[in-house]
């Protein structure tokens, strides 16, 4: 019985929120970003795991033996996609930011024009 | 709202989160006790329905294609988001003349010229394997793309962006990264087991996803790229 990977994935979650929270610099927030996101990997990839299974690949295994769930993979899979490209949309926001306000500090950002 | 309330904010409701979120873990199945009745269906049907042995790739491509549908029009929107933001301020000039009359990077180290050399093609092989074998073996088609487009760009580490912005196949990624999100019925049936033609026509979705991933790679990575290194096109407001 055990709830350590759960407890892990709820750490990640809290401490990239706190540096988002805190962060003055975006880039560094969207890394803060991708720390929360891994957070949900951590926590899927935990919730199908089985105690003394294989991977969920019958390639040499025969079908039938104890695997993990593929499902929460494929999720995890899902969710590693979206992570990237909502940091690449996070990154090029900060590049155009600059290039208009001359800072990525968000407290500096005065206000955001259209 | 400035720093410090801003934050004493966050420790309140960071602490209330935090509670909640120990509050349902230990509802939870104790870790390596999984109970999901869905997951353990596919994995005794799987291999014997779609004739695939990586179950994870049935899943993404099969039994849940409708939601790697969507998660492919995210990535798609997320493309046209970024390109749109990064061209917003470029110049009406001609894009290729400003490549051309841009100062020379070559790179001329000699050691960075022959690891980027040797690992170039092996990466790109990797990644040919990673999709071809994605049904098979651990791998597919999100995994292969992204690693078929950073074997495109470690030619552009190793030899120098603007000398080599021209092999960015923009155009052809722009198509591609369209079509590739189209998907299909299953409708070729099932071949041999482990074999590659074994999965009917997630064979061929693994293919469109690749493509698809790699060209929104390449795209994502080039739009990035000649914002940096080309400043001149994109003259401040």
């Amino acid at each position: 019985m055990s709830y350590l990977p759960y407890i892990v994935a709820a750490w990640l979650f809290v401490v990239g929120l706190y540096g988002i929270v805190t962060s003055r610099n975006l880039i560094h927030l969207a890394v803060c970003l991708t720390v929360t996101q891994s957070s949900t990997y951590v926590l899927l990839l935990a919730i199908g795991y089985k105690h003394r299974a294989t991977a969920p690949i019958f390639y040499g295994v025969p079908v039938g033996s104890r695997a993990v769930d593929p499902v929460v993979q494929a999720l995890t899979l899902t969710d590693v996609v979206v992570s990237v490209t909502v940091v690449a949309l996070i990154l090029a926001l900060t590049v155009d930011i600059h290039r208009d306000a001359k800072t990525v500090d968000p407290d500096e950002i005065e206000a955001f024009r259209g | 709202m400035n720093r410090r309330a801003r934050i004493a904010v966050f420790a309140v409701a960071a602490a209330g989160l935090t509670a909640l979120l120990v509050a349902s873990v230990i509802e939870l199945p104790a870790f390596g006790h999984y109970q999901g009745a869905y997951g353990n269906q596919l994995n005794r049907e799987a291999v014997a329905e779609r004739h695939t042995t990586n179950v994870v790739t049935a899943t993404v491509f099969d039994y849940r294609g409708f939601d790697t549908l969507g998660e492919e029009f995210i990535l798609f929107a997320a493309v046209v988001g970024v390109t749109l933001l990064l061209r917003r301020h470029k110049d009406s000039e001609d894009h290729q003349e400003v490549l051309r009359k841009a100062d020379d990077d070559r790179v001329r180290s000699d050691a960075i010229r022959v690891v980027g050399l040797l690992a170039m093609p092996a990466l790109f092989l990797l990644g040919l394997w990673l999709v071809a074998f994605g049904l098979v073996t651990p791998g597919g088609g999100f995994q292969g793309g992204v690693l078929l487009a950073g074997s495109l760009f470690v030619v552009f580490l190793a030899a120098g962006f603007r000398p080599y912005a021209h092999l960015t196949p923009a155009h052809w990624a722009d198509f591609a990264e369209g079509s590739g999100a189209a998907y299909l019925h299953n409708f070729l049936g099932s071949g041999t087991r482990g074999t590659l033609e074994s999965d009917g026509s997630m064979t061929l979705l693994n293919w469109a996803t690749a493509v698809e991933v790699t060209a929104a790679m390449v795209l994502l990575f080039s739009e990035f790229l000649e914002s940096y290194v080309l400043p001149s096109v994109r003259p401040l407001p």
